[in-house]
């Protein structure tokens, strides 16, 4: 046996890496974009609108133009012009309607609608002038109840692109009908917004030659720049946009926000730089997650067979975009069942058009829908997880496709095993401690697996360092961190001669940040590129004396590894990258590729589906009386295909499963419809949890090799994390106390009864 | 924010002066008032900065209490050794509110002058009365699950959110206070004030007043005692009810209590019938239960925030029985004895 103790540990896939960009952020030097100092700039203040609906009659903007340092204040009357048509509104996500337009007209479609903006030399000023405009409306009738909004619901004739509908099967309302177990309840999410740390911000550095750079917090710098160069007519080599960091998103930044288009309209308008920041009640006055009405009836032998799936939901929408969710169809992939039916709408108030936010429909469809499951288990008199497994579907039981891979059988395990889950006590309020009920409540998790078309140069030096550039983002997810490992994967370098950049729409193209889909698109495009360098080194080789590795026909034959081409088959013959290059007087070698499904894989999407599964389980402690929970462990098992970086990959779902716990505790917005305005627009009244809420978290990664998924065997894990924690803890809940919650959050009145 | 002279003065008599006037703010901490200055909710046109005075300070005093001073940081506070010992209650009462960072800059002073948390009054898109007099209650029908169950009146239903203030209520401390007519002491209960109708008035300060410390009575309450917060997350939060309970036992009969609400009512809540029926009688719950009916009585729920009423009264219970038992509770296990 040879010893292997003190070979170099090579780092690649698979390997924990620290983020490569962590310095950076914790020593400032990283800048987000309202923090680029650019001289001579404008501070643009947004002046929110009150009313819901109607128009604005008259504004009076005397006192604000007489502060000193104020320079313009924009509205509806003096913006500039700006094209007619839609069309040249739509973003990348082409949400059917008509996208929103601050400052467009006197009309008002939702509370909080920016109605001016002042610019100023000084953000003081600009503030203090925004507080003196003064804005006379005439309200219409508005409304923002979801509830109420239900009686208007309906389904778009022109569907969102990434809306699937549901397929359907058998009878199920015929099944229902017969089954010997039923289980017919109605569920509820309220609505949630992004809330991501940093406020969405704009810093326009106008060149002055025509050009501009926009430092913008998005998700997708090219989509936002073409968005504005369709809109005020600059070219793509005119109009630079650089997200470089951003401070979490979680979807609110997958379109552009009204910040940036008011700041470019004003630098464009002004012929300066321009800075505005959104406050932090502006980041309730757009992107939320939908509110959610989902009634499921499930059918089942007595045994707790599936015989039947009935999903009827309706998420809300503004009245000028049909923003759709997939809801129904989770439980319908995931479960056998012979018989199943789903119906979608959704239902317009007057507010912003509701928004994609982390694990957008799975993370309200799935959750809800396991909730049912659980209930239909207390009724069948099976354990949950049981209850699961007799219901197990081996091929996607909706699109009857097989799955790539589906590995949730061994999530399943591993987490029950590292949860004890076999030491529970099957009847509820059965666990106590002190004053304390203990409740032990799972979920299962699904999400998609995705790959789209990506691009990644790779440029190698002389002095042997790499960088890897592309026009993808990092909202917080650690991309930059996963590219780095499949470039030190593919050409054997140490992560430390490895750079990388991304963010700036000049790169190699990039599609927007959402779908747990970055590290699978990005990663296959470094590896092609790193893979086309290392083609050319090894023809360099060729001009290394003697010729070691002339038995090398492709790079399939040599390894990459400490800088060096070493042969396969004769490890003792190798050449190091520097040598190669020098012989074939190369200073840089440099390739860009584009990675992206092909027509097999096309057809292969067709044939098979690609899916995340996870299975959460999840204790709570409640103290009855007073209706305190504490979320004391939560053990998520996922089952992600191949996880690139372990470290910022278990980040990924501790964060998904924080904010499960605030779905399932805490998260709510709250509406006054008398004034169709969000109230608790802060941080200390929109609650999510804090330290003190978050326990013990444990992350499993199962082991699921699936070379067909994506080209890495990637899947993603940005979303999954989210999706079912909520119903865990739900589950919990009910595990503990008896009491049933079908409507999230289930907040601390809820639980104390009367 | 609007524009605003400012003043640094450092001395007493000086900051009086300054802090004559309409439109003045005393300015201490900050955590508070400049987040409403931002807001465009406090519109001083004056700003008069009191750090620099010299009433940093925790004394004794010479009846056998304590004297907080008014600059005195709730962190200071809360960890001095002789609060600590003595008065128990009000330590933890200041570590159950906001966060480590806050309690660092917030003062003492400020802590019981700090504004509600009503969103209405946080929003200057829409009405209220505490606000901008006259304008309505926007609270009243609408989103109210903070608000006040008792006390209220058609003007308004906001709650004071300080836990300080609570513990302080049912210690009977006394508030300090100078203006340009000299010194007054002011009991705690009166202090602060019902909104009646007029709702934008918080506590009995008159114009120019400022609060140069708070004094604890000798009596310490360090055995049995509480403060019980039940809140929408475990920390950093305001309290949808609090408890402050201040206990002395007799062999095994309560000689005197005093009980305080906090999240309820625009005052910290306390009625003496509710804590005279516990006199002389031996701890169990069902007596509990019937203090915690009277200090309830008239309660009155506006909608969303029906249930802060058997809220309050299981926990008036509870806090009474950690009170009883010697187990107050804990600040930092969030486990509910």
């Amino acid at each position: 046996m040879p010893d292997t103790r003190h070979e170099p540990i090579r780092v690649g896939i698979g390997t924990p890496l620290d983020r490569v960009d962590g310095p950076d952020k914790v020593t400032g030097q990283a800048h987000y974009a309202a923090e680029y100092a650019v001289p001579n700039m404008l501070y643009g203040v947004i002046v929110s609108g009150r009313i819901a609906r109607g128009r604005i009659t008259g504004i009076d903007e005397t006192a604000a133009r007489a502060v000193p340092g104020v320079v313009e204040v924009l509205t509806h009357r003096n913006r500039p012009s700006t094209p007619w048509l839609d069309r040249n509104y739509k973003d990348e996500l082409n949400i059917p309607g008509d996208p929103f337009r601050a400052l467009e007209s006197e009309h008002i479609l939702f509370s909080g609608q920016p109605v001016a903006l002042v610019l100023a030399e000084t953000f003081e000023a600009a503030r203090f002038a925004a507080s003196l405009v003064d804005v006379s409306y005439e309200a219409a009738a508005h409304n923002i109840d979801f509830e109420a909004s239900l009686a208007e619901r309906f389904l778009p004739s022109k569907k969102r692109n990434s809306y699937h509908p549901p397929k359907n099967h058998g009878d199920a309302d015929a099944a229902f009908a017969a089954a010997e177990l039923k289980h017919e309840a109605r569920y509820h999410l309220a609505t949630e917004h992004h809330n991501p740390m940093e406020m969405h911000a704009t810093t326009v550095d106008w060149h002055g030659d025509g050009t501009l750079t926009v430092y913008d917090k998005n998700q997708g710098s090219q989509g936002v720049q073409s968005y504005l160069c369709n809109i005020f007519g600059f070219s793509k080599k005119e109009l630079r946009v650089v997200n470089a960091f951003v401070g979490g998103a979680f979807g609110s930044g997958l379109r552009p926000q009204y910040q940036v288009y008011l700041a470019v309209m004003a630098a464009k308008h002004t012929q300066r730089s321009v800075r505005v920041v959104m406050t932090r009640q502006q980041m309730f006055t757009h992107a939320h997650r939908p509110e959610a009405d989902y009634t499921i009836r499930l059918g089942a032998e007595a045994t707790g067979k599936l015989t039947s799936i009935d999903g009827d939901a309706t998420t809300s929408t503004s009245r000028f975009e049909n923003n759709m969710e997939d809801i129904v169809i989770w439980g319908m992939i995931n479960y056998a069942s012979p018989n199943m039916k789903g119906e979608y709408c959704v239902a317009p108030r007057d507010t912003y058009t509701s928004a994609d936010m982390r694990a957008p429909g799975a993370a309200t469809g799935m959750t809800l829908f396991e909730i049912a499951m659980d209930e239909l288990a207390y009724k069948a008199k099976v354990d949950p997880l049981d209850f699961r497994l007799l219901n197990y579907s081996d091929i996607d039981a909706m699109y009857r496709t097989p799955f790539t891979s589906k590995a949730l059988r061994e999530a399943y395990r591993d987490g029950a095993a590292a949860f004890g889950w076999d030491s529970r006590s099957p009847e509820p309020r059965s666990m106590k401690e002190g004053r304390e009920l203990i409740g032990w409540g799972m979920a299962t998790g699904l999400w998609t697996a995705e790959f789209v078309k990506t691009s990644a140069k790779a440029k190698l030096t002389a002095d042997g360092r790499l960088e890897i550039t592309s026009a993808t983002s990092d909202i917080g997810t650690g991309t930059g961190t996963v590219l780095v490992l499949v470039a030190a994967d593919t050409l054997g370098l140490p992560p430390d001669r490895i750079s990388v950049r991304i963010g700036d729409s000049d790169l190699p193209h990039s599609p927007v940040q959402g779908g747990s889909r970055a590290a699978a698109s990005g990663g296959a495009a470094v590896q092609l590129a790193c893979e086309a360098v290392g083609k050319r080194l090894l023809k360099a080789a060729e001009k290394v004396d003697g010729q070691p590795l002339h038995a090398a026909r492709s790079i399939e034959d040599v390894i990459f590894a400490d800088g060096r081409m070493i042969l396969k088959s004769d490890p003792s013959k190798a050449v190091s990258c520097a040598d190669a290059m020098q012989a074939a007087g190369l200073e840089v070698i440099e390739e860009e590729q584009t990675a992206q499904p092909g027509l097999a894989d096309r057809i292969s999407q067709m044939t098979r589906s690609r899916n995340v599964h996870s299975a959460v389980f999840a204790e709570v402690r409640v103290d009855e009386e007073l209706g305190q929970i504490r979320v004391t462990r939560i053990v998520n098992a996922v089952a992600a295909g191949r996880i690139i970086n372990p470290k910022t990959a278990r980040s990924q779902i501790l964060g998904g499963v924080v904010m499960g716990m605030g779905m399932a505790l805490h998260e709510e917005t709250l509406g006054d419809n008398r004034l169709g305005r969000w109230m608790n627009h802060n941080l200390a009244e929109y609650h999510i949890p804090v330290n003190a809420d978050v326990h013990d978290i444990q992350v499993i990664f199962v082991d699921e090799p699936d070379p067909d998924v994506t080209p890495l065997g990637v899947k993603g894990v940005g979303e999954i994390g989210i999706v079912s924690t909520a119903a865990a803890i739900a589950n919990a809940i009910f595990h503990a106390t008896g009491q049933r919650h079908r409507s999230l959050p289930i907040t601390i009145d809820k639980l104390i009864g009367t | 924010m609007i524009r605003f002279d400012y003043a640094r003065p450092t001395d007493l008599a000086e900051a009086v002066r300054e802090g004559s006037g309409e439109q003045v703010a005393y300015l201490a901490g900050g955590t508070n008032l400049v987040d409403l200055m931002k807001e465009n909710v406090a519109r001083p046109t004056r700003v008069v900065d009191i750090t620099r005075l010299p009433l940093a300070d925790i004394q004794e005093t010479e009846a056998g209490g304590l004297r907080l001073g008014a600059l005195a940081t709730n962190t200071e506070t809360a960890y001095d050794e002789r609060v600590r010992a003595r008065y128990p209650l009000l330590s933890s009462a200041i570590l159950a509110g906001a966060t480590a960072q806050l309690r660092n800059a917030a003062t003492n002073g400020g802590n019981i002058n700090q504004r509600t948390r009503c969103y209405y009054f946080y929003d200057v898109g829409t009405p209220c009365n505490k606000r901008a007099p006259g304008q309505g209650c926007g609270a009243l029908g609408e989103v109210n699950r903070i608000h006040a169950i008792l006390g209220t009146s058609p003007q308004c239903i906001a709650t004071h959110p300080s836990d300080m203030a609570v513990a302080l209520a049912a210690l009977k401390a006394e508030v300090r206070v100078t203006g340009a007519e000299g010194d007054r002491v002011i009991p705690f209960s009166d202090y602060h004030r019902l909104p009646s109708d007029e709702p934008w008035r918080d506590n009995t300060l008159r114009p120019g007043e400022l609060v140069t410390g708070i004094d604890l009575p000798p009596e310490e309450f360090s055995t049995n005692y509480s403060y019980l917060k039940l809140r929408d997350r475990l920390s950093y939060a305001f309290a949808l009810v609090s408890v402050a309970v201040a206990m002395r036992l007799e062999e095994n009969r309560i000689a005197e209590v005093r009980i305080a609400l906090g999240g309820v009512a625009h005052k910290p809540w306390r009625r003496e019938e509710a804590e005279d029926i516990l006199l002389g009688v031996s701890p169990d719950r069902e007596a509990f239960g019937r203090a915690a009916e009277v200090l309830l009585d008239g309660a009155k729920g506006q909608g969303a925030n029906d249930f802060k009423i058997p809220m309050a009264r299981k926990a008036i219970v509870r806090a009474l029985e950690q009170a009883a038992a010697g187990t107050p509770q804990s600040q930092t296990d969030k486990r509910i004895a």
